[in-house]
């Protein structure tokens, strides 16, 4: 009998059955829909639509009855890891705990069901979170104003170079190069690329900075400037950051700060105050958005008093009347969202900041930064440690030696730590680290549960040194929903969607 | 330290501390010079509870106008008010798709990778085109990605743009050629719909994609063969803009030769959110597979032979690719994507073919009791599906307050200079399946009193 219809059971957990698509599950005929009573007359689609743009037959979808729609798909939820479970240890995505209350917020029908095409009359509530907001993330970063358009990271860093190129054509100056350090994030070179510029590498030194001798040979009036993480992707904090601004600064260039690990400095230093002139912000990482499997995410930028007049419009304002309205900068890049940003993102960073004020999150970076020294520290000895200093809300290990004495990988590692019931860590990035595993336990993991993830990191490395051998973790995982995934088969026959299936012979 | 949701009491903060061999919470900075280190704390409002924000909440939201019973939508413009039942609502806000990250361990992540290979193969359906990839932010993001894929296709780098396209995606797209360097050319419309023949006036051998949406901003329905032949005879790509709604009773854009088709896809689950996060839908031919954007899921099978989904042709991606990647995408949205699959397999064939049919009585319904009223004329005389173009007596702007005061949106004004100046000061009205009988009647009648 093939899968259709309403077989609920639960076979499909924790890898006992592979789950059959919605497809598969679908029979003919079967429905869940159903719409309001409209009274309008039922003309047809022949009577709607000139036959010359008519579809000879509708789209297939899956047809399913409501109680087969929510079987399928509480069964793919209890094949799914998330951070409401347990700890996502992932370095550089700050996978904390994101409040209950402000995912509430973002449900509201007065935020929710808003058009945003809504004249500013009844859109007031909005225009007052979102202007609030803005003054909040400029006085966390030191900025003078921000755009709150971006839709993530990426968009963010996409705006803030383009901010940097009509900084500079306003000066009338022609500046093809930016630079970045070599343990920068994949989105840093693949913005700069898209924004017309040129990306110069620059080197690490061997306490994990940049590398200020090199950064100086690269340095001249064709830099438009230069992007930086800071804490960067060791965790660690650049020692010589106000020496780099500098540096860049005299030759004319601008200073980017990627806020992806700005959870670590809340309250404690600005980018502002290291002399950073452009700033965006993974608000979705720092101020508590659940990342949805991949997002959504916001990525508003804040910059400079240099930089205000460039910043995308519209932007929500405080008029002098105390109303709130949209105003375009005199020298705007333009538009960079269709409508005013991820705004119920924006609105749980803004929830979130109010739940926190000052003091929460500077509470935030310093039980972030503990934590991940601590686990550092916990883990001395068991792991290398490439760049051995203290770390800021992450710690870079090494298993290098482990794999060349056991043949125990990084993605070993990970993938044991799953049967072990954590999240992995992020591995084999930053890419001057060998064999990298990069550990971010966020500030709302307690310290038994850090002190769980150290143990079973511990048991890991200690069964492969004890058997001479990565034998068991190379079997892992044996307890989730499926055992390791054949990645080089995925790529090579595509199937991407359920209508290939065919298409690939065993 | 007094941050609401750091689990540590003083005592395991002190224990910690000890055991790192420092005395304070502020040695953790020691790295942080002195001389640029925060002194007094950050410049903001001091703590709430949960309680005081919610108060605070509903007071901001008392000042914002829902759209609903109280508020009834006649607004479009790329955001629509479409049904979402609670089953939808349910299953996309359960916390194992609401807090996970992406899926780079596929071994935990086989629920959001399974739930996006399902949307996957409905956006290729809908579309028409072989492949669909995770998802992108947005329509517009969409289509920026859209234009990059095909001129970095053709190697050409002049875009033909349709005015039809919605204005606010053509300015962000302006926005995001100045890095790459498009040129970005315009093709007017003439009653409502693309002139194709002025652009085949164009000189340009340099086409790398020629951009049309169907339905357009001002809701006609675009010859997409038309499109088609333009952009074969330029050797460019053709992106084309869609509404994934319309595909319920129109022919795909894939069908009628379209290389690339982007859209909106909120109109599948996601609120009107005040404009995001929406869902970036986004497809191409398979053959072009390796210069898509974003992410894909594909599927395989785990070591013990079993059916299994993991993120591949990764060597595309950002972090694999760096300055040599065509996209710097990197968080999409994937719970938005996940909400599309719930809601079309809520809808089902017959489903989206009511909706977009509904949509379009609607819309008939309420063009003709508008244009019955005194002054109203059609801005576009072009066949429509769901949205409209209308002239009116009174300046939009003015007609959309007073008619607020009635219990409804009426709609969006078409802006000034970005869908050329016969369209400029027009009223765009939206219609989908929630809209009956009675509140358009209700509505053309305080429309005929408000113009009055």
């Amino acid at each position: 009998m093939s899968a259709a219809g309403g077989r609920a059971t639960s076979a499909p957990l924790m890898g006992r059955a592979s789950e059959p698509s919605l497809f598969e599950l679908g029979e003919q005929g079967r429905r869940s829909a159903s719409f309001r009573t409209n009274g309008l007359p039922e003309w047809s689609i022949s009577e709607l639509v000139p036959e010359r743009f008519r579809a000879a037959e509708p789209v297939a979808l899956a047809e399913v009855a409501e109680r087969d729609l929510v079987a399928h798909f509480t069964r793919l939820t209890h094949r799914q890891y998330s951070v409401d479970l347990g700890a996502y240890p992932l370095g550089s995505c700050t996978m904390k705990y994101n409040p209950k209350s402000c995912d509430a917020a973002a449900a509201m029908p007065g935020f929710a069901e808003v058009h945003p095409g809504s004249p500013p009359s009844i859109i007031q509530g909005w225009l007052e979170v979102l202007v609030e907001l803005e003054e909040a993330l400029c006085a966390i970063t030191g900025m003078a104003a921000a755009t709150l358009q971006p839709a993530a990271g990426a968009a963010g860093e996409l705006t803030g170079l383009l901010l940097m190129r009509a900084y500079h054509d306003a000066h009338g100056e022609h500046r093809p190069r930016v630079i970045i350090p070599d343990s920068a994030h994949g989105t840093n070179p693949a913005s700069v690329a898209l924004s017309g510029y040129e990306v110069v590498t620059v080197g690490t030194n061997a306490r994990g900075g940049v590398d200020l001798d090199h950064l100086r040979e690269v340095l001249d009036t064709d830099v438009a400037g230069m992007m930086l993480t800071n804490p960067n992707t060791l965790g660690l904090f650049e020692e010589d950051i106000v020496e780099v601004t500098n540096a860049v600064h005299d030759v004319g260039g601008l200073m980017y700060y990627d806020g992806a690990n700005l959870n670590a400095i809340l309250g404690v230093v600005r980018p502002g105050d290291m002399g950073f002139d452009i700033v965006h912000l993974n608000v979705h990482k720092t101020f508590a958005t659940p990342h949805g499997g991949g997002g959504p995410g916001a990525g508003p930028v804040a910059v400079n008093e240099h930089l205000t007049d460039f910043l995308p419009g519209p932007k929500p304002v405080r008029l002098p009347d105390g109303h709130f309205g949209f105003e375009t900068p005199p020298r705007s890049i333009g538009r960079l969202h269709s409508w005013h940003g991820n705004a119920l993102v924006l609105l749980r960073a803004w929830a979130y900041l109010r739940l926190n004020g000052a003091d929460g999150l500077r509470g935030v970076a310093e039980a972030a930064v503990l934590n991940a020294n601590w686990l550092k520290e916990r883990l001395r000895g068991v792991y290398e440690i490439p760049f051995d200093r203290p770390v800021m809300h992450e710690c870079v290990l090494s298993a290098e030696t482990l794999e060349k004495e056991t043949g125990l990988r990084a993605l070993d590692v990970a993938k044991r730590l799953l049967e072990l019931g954590f999240h992995a860590p992020t591995v084999y990035f930053p890419l001057i680290v060998h064999e990298a595993l990069m550990i971010e336990p966020t500030e709302t993991e307690s310290p038994q549960t850090v002190a769980a993830l150290a143990e079973a990191l511990e048991l890991i490395a200690t069964e492969a040194r004890a058997a001479g051998s990565a034998e068991q973790a190379k079997a892992a995982p044996r307890t989730t929903p499926v055992g390791r995934v054949d990645e080089t088969r995925a790529a090579r026959h595509l199937v991407a969607t359920f209508d290939q299936r065919g298409d690939v012979a065993d | 330290m007094s941050a609401p949701f750091v689990p540590h009491t003083d005592g395991e903060i002190s224990e910690m501390l000890a055991f790192l061999g420092l005395s304070s919470l502020d040695e953790l900075f020691a790295s942080v010079p002195a001389a640029i280190r925060l002194a007094g704390g950050l410049d903001l409002p001091d703590q709430w509870s949960e309680a005081d924000l919610r108060d605070r909440l509903e007071d901001l939201a008392a000042n914002n106008r829902p759209v609903g019973r109280q508020l009834v939508c006649f607004a479009g413009a790329g955001a629509y008010d479409h049904e979402i039942p609670a089953v939808v609502r349910a299953l996309a806000s359960r916390s194992e798709f609401v807090t996970a990250y992406t899926p780079y361990q596929p071994e935990v992540a086989q629920g959001v990778l399974q739930a996006l290979f399902e949307y996957q193969t409905m956006v290729a359906r809908l579309t028409g085109l072989e492949i669909a990839n995770a998802s992108l932010y947005d329509g517009a993001a969409a289509l920026v990605e859209g234009v990059n894929m095909a001129v970095a296709h053709t190697g050409h780098s002049s875009v033909l743009v349709s005015d039809g396209v919605n204005p606010r995606w053509r300015q962000q797209l302006q926005t995001f050629s100045r890095g790459p360097g498009h040129e970005i050319a315009r093709v007017p419309l003439v009653g409502g719909v693309t002139d194709w023949e002025h652009a085949a006036a164009a000189t340009a051998d340099r086409v790398g994609a020629v951009v049309v949406a169907t339905p357009n901003y001002l809701g006609c329905l675009e010859d997409l063969s038309a499109a088609q032949q333009v952009s074969h005879r330029l050797g460019a790509g053709l992106v084309v803009c869609f509404d994934p709604v319309a595909a319920g009773v129109l022919k795909t854009p894939g069908s009628l030769g379209a290389d690339i088709v982007v859209g909106e896809g909120q109109a599948f689950g996601t609120p009107l959110s005040f404009g995001g996060p929406y869902l970036g839908l986004f497809a191409c031919r398979l053959e072009d597979v390796r210069r898509l954007p974003g992410r894909l899921v594909g599927e395989t099978v785990d070591v013990e032979g079993r059916t299994a989904y993991v993120t591949t042709l990764r060597a595309r991606e950002q972090d694999i690719r760096r300055e040599r990647a065509s996209s710097n995408v990197c968080t999409n949205q994937t719970l938005m994507a996940v909400t599309a699959a719930i809601q079309l397999g809520w809808l089902g064939t017959a489903g989206l073919v009511e909706v977009a049919t509904r949509s379009a009585r609607a819309a008939r319904y309420c063009r003709e009791a508008l244009l019955a009223l005194d002054g109203v004329e059609p801005a576009a005389p072009a066949p429509v599906l769901r949205e409209f173009a209308l002239r009116t007596p009174l300046e939009p702007q003015l007609l959309i307050e007073r008619l607020l005061e009635e219990g409804f949106l009426a709609g969006t004004p078409v802006e000034e200079g970005f869908v050329g100046t016969d369209y400029a000061g027009s009223l765009l009205v939206a219609t989908t399946e929630r809209r009956t009988r009675a509140e358009i009647d209700a509505f053309a009648a305080a429309f005929d009193k408000a113009v009055r």
